[in-house]
């Protein structure tokens, strides 16, 4: 690493050095190092709070001098919150599951149609190719806000309001413009003579479509499936509008929520709470992180 | 039972030759018109079509008829007709003065936190760049995990840690010196109910905390698209570190920080969730940004889904403005190709 960065920046500056290149170098690298070790550690410090206080019994949350680590650490928040005996509308299981269910569910769907249609976009000339991308780009900037009002009033009509499946319907739709805008680019690089030579072998389209393209297109689909995933486990405002009092049907946002708002607001539990919802989705990133960045840099960002 | 039947007179010696030909040449007759008329793209686009025009395009039409019609309660149970009454929702409206409190707040707070996100994003993003591969790889994942706290975590979260009673900040703020953070009794401080402007100072703070790992890694990913030789040609010719971005990293990155900043405006203008949780509910309405006024407009007893409609409809045409800059960009990069 050093040696290779030595030979990449010589020493050829015109400037009179005044320490020896070496020192410099080395403390260079030791103010950069200890910039990124204040990063890291500042970033990190909300999420190791979160987590100290839901392992802080009550008398130690609310003491005058916080203490970085618990003193005597307790899972009695974390008991509390399973049982439903913290918020009072249930264990923290049932809104798990509601969740889970939603984001399972909408990640299947939006990466079906969404690979549909991104075939369309890659492999096919046709008339309103662009008319249709655009559309995307201007499509996935609508807010929620602005969705929710008729999306309400249409949803009641249809008996789907406190239901999850409505929630199902509205995010894989959210979910199908950054998608397809994503996954129009890995189907772009699976070579066009593949398929061809599939078809001169005698493979149908169907055949051709899951045989080749889609096993070729996985890592596309790993990074569309980490994005409708966030959307659907994240979602807060639809969720928030079409729940309602439905207590047992809350995904995991608004279970925290109305935990939240419902006064006398105990932060052991709450911070349990909202630990046990975010684990899955840091678990599930981390998992994913380098085809996450493969998949940021071939989707997003083109240029 | 009728599977049956067709097996056994497919199995009859005369009808054997006849039957796959029947239906092979059916398939081919469906083909066939897919293939003459190039149908198969429209098909392929159909269920995106179907769903995203279903969820997404038409609610925004039926927004748009509302905003012109006294679309109540009433109305949307079918006890009273609905009536057109022209521009009367965007008159109230702009009469409100909670209205243009609501833009003003949702204006500035988009300026500070764009700002202050593509600022630290770009820093993050410069010093990824340089550190060594172990520190490189504990810097973006501490940041990819910030990134991926929900947004309902993390402004429970940063609630909690400002709050008067036992949070972190406040204690930390009340043992500072007196002459670095001002004499105001930090120890009992209420961000979120003192004023919009401390309020929002929280929301920013939850704002940047989320998004500048996204436009870190955007930059990085950038970055090593640039030839070291340039930097390297730079130096020798006695540029500081500050000339070679101005003149080197960031003409070369720009289409990426046009497209950074349109996003980051648009997320930053319609910022919900963070808001709604951080000012407690639609409690403090001194304290509502557009979409706060919004849907206290369309939902809170009695709500009007046409006054509500007329603000999602000003919200969408400012954020479609925006977003006719983001797509020229877009293409501009080449992204249509």
């Amino acid at each position: 690493m050093t040696n290779t960065d030595m030979t990449a920046l010589p020493r050829a500056v015109p400037r009179p050095p005044r320490i020896s290149p070496k020192a410099a170098r080395k403390t260079k690298n030791t103010i950069l190092n200890g910039t990124g070790l204040l990063v890291a550690l500042l970033t990190l410090f909300p999420i190791f709070w979160m987590i100290s206080t839901a392992f802080k019994p009550s008398q130690e949350i609310y003491s005058l001098t916080p203490h970085l680590l618990p003193a005597h650490p307790t899972l009695g928040n974390f008991s509390q919150v399973m049982s439903g005996q913290a918020s009072g509308i249930g264990s923290f299981w049932l809104f798990f599951r509601n969740s889970i269910a939603v984001t399972i569910t909408t990640v299947i769907l939006a990466s079906l149609i969404s690979l549909l249609a991104s075939v369309a976009v890659a492999r096919f000339r046709f008339r309103f190719r662009a008319s249709y991308l655009i559309m995307l780009l201007i499509v996935q900037m609508i807010p929620g806000q602005a969705l929710v009002i008729a999306l309400f009033l249409d949803f009641d009509r249809l008996g789907l309001l406190q239901n999850l499946s409505g929630l199902v319907l509205v995010y894989s739709a959210q979910a199908l413009p950054v998608s397809i805008w994503m996954l129009r680019n890995f189907v772009a690089t699976v070579p066009r003579e593949l398929e061809e030579a599939a078809a001169v072998d005698g493979a149908g389209p169907v055949r051709i479509f899951w045989r080749i393209l889609f096993p070729l297109v996985t890592p596309g689909l790993v990074a569309t499936s980490i994005f409708s995933f966030i959307t659907a486990y994240n979602e807060f405002i639809v969720a928030l509008t079409f729940l309602g009092q439905a207590h047992s049907d809350y995904t995991l946002p608004i279970y925290v929520t109305y935990f939240f708002n419902r006064g006398g607001a105990e932060w052991g539990p709450i911070m349990a709470a909202s630990t046990l919802y975010t684990i899955p989705v840091v678990a599930f990133f981390l998992l994913v992180q380098r085809r996450l960045a493969a998949g940021l840099v071939a989707g997003a960002v083109k240029g | 039972m009728v599977e049956t039947a067709a097996y056994r007179q497919g199995a009859d010696p005369a009808s054997t030759p006849r039957a796959p030909l029947g239906r092979r040449a059916r398939l081919p007759r469906a083909g066939a018109l897919v293939r003459r008329y190039r149908l198969a793209p429209y098909l392929l686009l159909l269920p995106s079509m179907a769903a995203i025009g279903l969820v997404l395009i038409w609610p925004v039409i039926q927004v748009a008829l509302y905003s012109f019609q006294n679309y109540g309660l009433p109305q949307s149970d079918g006890t009273a007709p609905v009536q057109w009454i022209g521009l009367g929702n965007f008159t109230t409206t702009f009469a409100d003065p909670e209205f243009w409190l609501s833009l003003r707040i949702t204006v500035l707070f988009a300026a500070t936190a764009v700002t202050l996100t593509l600022v630290t994003g770009t820093l993050v993003g410069l010093l990824l760049h340089r550190l060594g591969r172990v520190m490189a790889v504990f810097v973006s994942t501490s940041a990819l995990l910030a990134w991926a706290t929900p947004p309902v975590s993390s402004s429970v979260l940063f609630y909690w840690m400002f709050n008067p009673d036992g949070g972190v900040v406040d204690w930390a703020l009340s043992k500072m010196p007196h002459w670095l953070v001002g004499s105001t009794d930090w120890a009992g401080f209420n961000w979120t109910t003192s004023s919009a402007l401390s309020a929002y100072t929280v929301a920013t703070v939850v704002v940047v905390w989320t998004a500048f790992p996204f436009i870190a890694v955007t930059v990085l990913a950038g970055l090593k698209t640039i030839p070291a030789e340039l930097h390297e040609a730079a130096r020798v010719d006695g540029a500081g570190a500050w000339a070679g971005f101005r003149k080197i990293t960031f003409p070369l990155l720009k289409p990426i920080f046009l497209v950074l900043l349109l996003l980051s405006v648009i997320w930053d203008f319609n910022v919900f969730t963070q808001t709604y949780l951080l000012t407690g509910g639609l409690g403090n309405r001194d304290e509502y940004n557009l979409s706060l006024y919004l849907y206290d407009k369309a939902f809170t007893f009695p709500p009007s889904y046409g006054l509500g409609g007329a603000l999602a409809l000003i919200l969408t045409i400012i954020l479609l403005v925006i977003t006719v800059g983001y797509v020229r960009a877009s293409v501009r990069q080449g992204a249509l190709t």
